[in-house]
């Protein structure tokens, strides 16, 4: 009986020749990753072991991007805690405001994650790298603190289940709308403490950023990991990055999977999840008249360069509808720079939206565009749980950056074509 | 260790936006999180509870965000354990990890209601609804996990394992 990808990988890290679904295991980690909001946990459990050292300081990746630039007294308290600590330990991998993004958009533009990898992080979307065929898993402050002293972390290996897109994507249907698709499928515990596999002929029309999008949001099914299976898209954004040595991994044929899910991606119209759960998607086409407050396009899941440039087609020449806001954030300063660029800032403040520094901020109810009760918002996060963007009673629905922009211009939840007439 | 407490039942899907909101995550001190302990699914949780009552939840319990700060805030809140139908995984390690007990009883979870009192040995995972007299007994838990436990949560048991 051969193995997934996943179970290749949690092997060779284990220092084992196989391991099993079921398997417990404990395995050493390339990275372990924590925020603002889940290190200083970590950093208290750490200092209490009274070690001397962390187990290696190239491979702690600390980055301040929820409440940064900080919010609040109490936030800037929590971020000196991390500047304090990289300081004291020397971490490599501590990013200060100006080089600070998105720590899912920044990890991997910077070549720090790479395939093949073992990554831990103290965010729950960790997932995300998990499109550049390594394993990545979101793990709590605890792990994370462990992880500093040892290198370790203990994992039970999931089932894996395959998912197979085929057929060619209509126009303006990305990754993020797949992963909505399937999520709706499947529901928000549909791979619950599995991993999911992306696979198929389809996915070579996705490209890394719709493949992020992919993976990061493998947790609101309950997934352990989401994972692709490198490719030349993948050889291609690696190369030019990677700083260290990196392994493609694939699954056998005689793998074991606990389920195959077989997806023709041609009949998906761009997706919506509405309130107040990721599984409650639809297409776009069977939403009239959602009035919007508050549009948002950026986060862990949507902040790339290539979400951006989507936007701005949609946006060029356009303006926001009255009373709307719209808030664009750049998932690192590479990807701001590169929109100024291109122009693309440009079009966005000539729409009439407004432009943030990177930040988690609003996807997490955090800063920078919090809403009122009784309000709506259309953003390209991630999850629209009750009171995540701001107070209990507003309501968030999720989409790809087409729809979030042409529904920014239109003022409610609008197809591209609908400002592209 | 036995557990008897008062149940709160909760539905499916209670994620840790609703465990603990993230406008409170600019503070990792467990009291301050304790204070805030569901909140926004019902604003007086924490003044109606009583220390060593029992929490319920149906599926997928504790989805969502990795901040341990829920586990952490529904602990120093004053609830003994949670039973649910089923755990998100990261909710899952992190109250091992930490030192919440909870336990995976999909029949004591759903026959359970707000009142009852609930009897919970965390040895033999045997739960028993003292209201209404049924018993069950919840998924068994690996032993690699009940050492952890025993260590007092991961931190306590990697610094007296030096080889972990």
């Amino acid at each position: 009986m051969g193995m997934t990808i996943t179970e290749k990988i949690l092997a060779v890290h284990s220092g084992k020749a196989k391991v099993s679904p079921g398997e417990l295991i404990i395995a050493k980690v390339d990275i372990a990753l924590g925020n603002d909001i889940t290190a200083p946990m970590a950093i208290r459990e750490f200092e209490r072991t009274q070690v001397k050292n962390v187990f290696d300081r190239d491979r702690i990746i600390l980055v301040p991007d929820h409440f940064t630039p900080n919010k609040d007294i109490a936030s800037a308290e929590q971020s000196k805690i991390l500047r304090d600590f990289a300081r004291k330990y020397k971490i490599t991998h501590y990013f200060e405001i100006g080089e600070v993004g998105i720590e899912h958009v920044l990890l991997p533009e910077q070549g720090i994650v790479l395939p093949g990898e073992l990554i831990i992080g103290a965010d729950s979307h960790t997932c995300t790298y998990g499109a550049l065929g390594a394993f990545s898993t979101g793990v709590g402050s605890t792990d994370l603190a462990a992880a500093m002293v040892n290198g370790r972390a203990w994992f039970r290996v999931p089932e894996t289940m395959k998912f197979v897109y085929t057929g060619k994507p209509r126009k303006w249907v990305g990754g993020k709308d797949l992963i909505l698709y399937t999520i709706g499928q499947i529901g928000v515990d549909g791979a619950l403490y599995r991993a999911m596999e992306f696979t198929g002929p389809a996915l070579k029309y996705i490209d890394m950023a719709g493949r992020f999008s992919m993976a990061n949001m493998a947790i609101e099914a309950g997934g352990k990991n989401g994972i692709f299976i490198p490719d030349d898209i993948t050889e291609k954004y690696v190369k030019e990055r990677a700083t260290k040595k990196y392994v493609f991994y694939e699954s056998d044929e005689d793998a074991r999977y606990a389920d195959v899910i077989k997806i023709k991606v041609g009949d998906i119209e761009p997706q919506i999840a509405c309130p107040h759960l990721p599984e409650n998607t639809k297409p776009v086409g069977d939403l009239k008249d959602v009035i919007l407050d508050q549009v948002v396009i950026g986060s862990c899941t949507n902040g790339r360069i290539e979400d951006f440039r989507v936007a701005a087609d949609i946006m060029k020449g356009q303006k926001v509808a009255k009373y709307l806001r719209c808030i664009i954030i750049p998932g690192s300063q590479k990807v701001y720079l590169e929109a100024l660029e291109e122009g693309l800032i440009e079009i966005f403040i000539k729409a009439g939206a407004v432009v943030s520094a990177p930040t988690c901020g609003p996807c997490l109810g955090g800063h920078m565009g919090i809403l009122a009760g009784g309000e709506k918002a259309l953003a390209t996060t991630n999850r629209n749980f009750v009171g995540r963007m701001g107070h209990p009673k507003s309501e968030v629905y999720l989409s790809g950056p087409a729809v979030a922009a042409a529904s920014a211009v239109t003022g409610k939840i609008s197809s591209p074509e609908e400002v592209l007439k | 260790m036995i557990y008897v407490g008062k149940v709160w039942k909760f539905g499916d899907d209670i994620n840790t936006d609703a465990i603990i909101p993230a406008r409170y995550l600019n503070s990792s001190d467990p009291l301050e999180l304790a204070k805030h302990c569901m909140e926004d699914a019902d604003p007086d949780f924490v003044k109606k509870i009583s220390k060593g009552d029992i929490m319920i939840g149906g599926k997928n319990f504790g989805c969502g965000s990795s901040r341990e700060h829920a586990p952490v805030s529904i602990k120093f809140a004053g609830i003994s354990c949670v039973v649910a139908e089923s755990f998100a995984r990261i909710f899952f390690r992190n109250s091992f990890n930490m030192g919440l007990p909870i336990f995976d009883s999909l029949k004591a979870a759903r026959e359970a209601s707000t009142g009852d009192e609930l009897e919970v040995d965390s040895e033999t995972g045997k739960i028993k609804n003292l209201t209404t007299g049924k018993s069950y007994t919840a998924v068994p838990i690996p032993a690699f996990m009940q050492d952890l436990i025993s260590a007092g949560g991961l931190m306590n048991y990697v610094v007296k394992k030096n080889e972990f």
